[in-house]
């Protein structure tokens, strides 16, 4: 299968974020750190091929979210993402 | 797992009771993981398909060729079989009945679950939101939930189903018989001066083109979410 049609959503990635932060993450809005869009993380295109998922930016496609998990371990590497605004409920 | 059905050739419906069920939105999926007797872990995201109100939980699973998971479930599991769920998660791809907006409903294949459990919640909810369903499949025989749907549409004038057969037509077929594109989202979209909600599910491909055609139309982007079904989990 080609890239194109193994993007996913952000959306996918919602039970493992769920294991990460206590707060749902979906509707989070992200600014992105290399062309400042902003969009709801649910919306955003995501990849989940092993060995770990990754969020990319629609409009610059850098690396906006990479989480890899294994052992007991989650490492999360955001150095694409400029902030996340984060609703309470 | 109290009960499983087939819906299609394809698609089965697995029936759950979920102990220490706190409820879910329409739209939300959830996570079955399976482990083997070796300790090897496989994890897929299933689109619940039942409404907030049913009793039981309903998800639907398509066969995938080489589906390490779908074939499982779809073969293998039986009545009292326990399944490992996280879940219900997903913010993003929801819609709850107080959200008022005309609503465009876009469906490829078994891309069907989390709108149908929208359907169902409205229906359930006794709301009168307009709704618009464009569904997408080969065959009549592989239109899932096609009895439930038509006849939910003949007794509510609020709730359209238009069906395109992208392969096989029943005898007779005066509808559309090809994959969906913006001449058909222009002739079925709610004008863009409605201000409607889409949700758009399916395969990746469907979905984004389905999507593009949107935006092409003049809906805006935060006004299309979109949910994409890929083979693989997390």
């Amino acid at each position: 299968m080609d890239s194109a049609s193994m993007k996913l959503d952000g959306n996918a990635l919602a039970g493992l974020l769920r294991e990460i932060f206590s707060l749902e993450m979906t509707m989070a809005r992200v600014t992105c750190g290399g062309c400042s869009k902003t969009g709801y993380l649910g919306g955003l295109p995501a990849y989940v091929q092993a060995p770990g998922a990754v969020i990319r930016c629609p409009a610059c496609d850098i690396a906006m979210m990479r989480i890899v998990h294994d052992n007991g371990h989650y490492w999360l590497d955001c150095r694409g993402t400029r902030s996340f605004q984060i609703s309470k409920a | 797992v109290t009960s499983t059905r087939p819906l299609t050739p394809r698609v089965r419906s697995i029936m759950l009771s979920v102990s220490g069920w706190e409820g879910h939105l329409a739209g939300q999926h959830v996570d079955v993981r399976l482990t083997a007797e070796d300790g090897y872990q496989a994890s897929r995201s299933y689109s619940i398909a039942s409404a907030p109100e049913a009793a039981h939980l309903e998800l639907i699973v398509e066969r995938l060729e080489d589906g390490e998971v779908s074939s499982y479930l779809c073969d293998e599991l039986r009545v009292g079989d326990r399944l490992e769920l996280r879940g219900p998660v997903g913010g993003y791809f929801v819609w709850k009945a107080s959200l008022g907006s005309p609503l465009l409903l876009v469906a490829g294949g078994s891309g069907i679950a989390p709108l149908m459990a929208m359907i169902r919640h409205r229906h359930a909810a006794s709301n009168q939101v307009p709704v618009r369903l464009l569904y997408s499949s080969r065959s009549p025989e592989d239109a899932i939930y096609r009895d439930e749907l038509d006849s939910m549409s003949s007794a509510d004038a609020a709730f359209e189903v238009i069906h395109t057969f992208t392969r096989s037509q029943p005898p007779g077929w005066t509808g559309y018989r090809r994959r969906v594109d913006v001449d058909m989202l222009r002739e079925v979209a709610w004008p863009k001066s409605q201000e409607a909600l889409a949700y758009i599910c399916g395969p990746t491909l469907f979905v984004e083109s389905v999507a593009d055609g949107l935006v092409t139309l003049g809906y805006p982007s935060e006004r299309v979410r979109t949910e994409r079904f890929g083979p693989t989990g997390v």
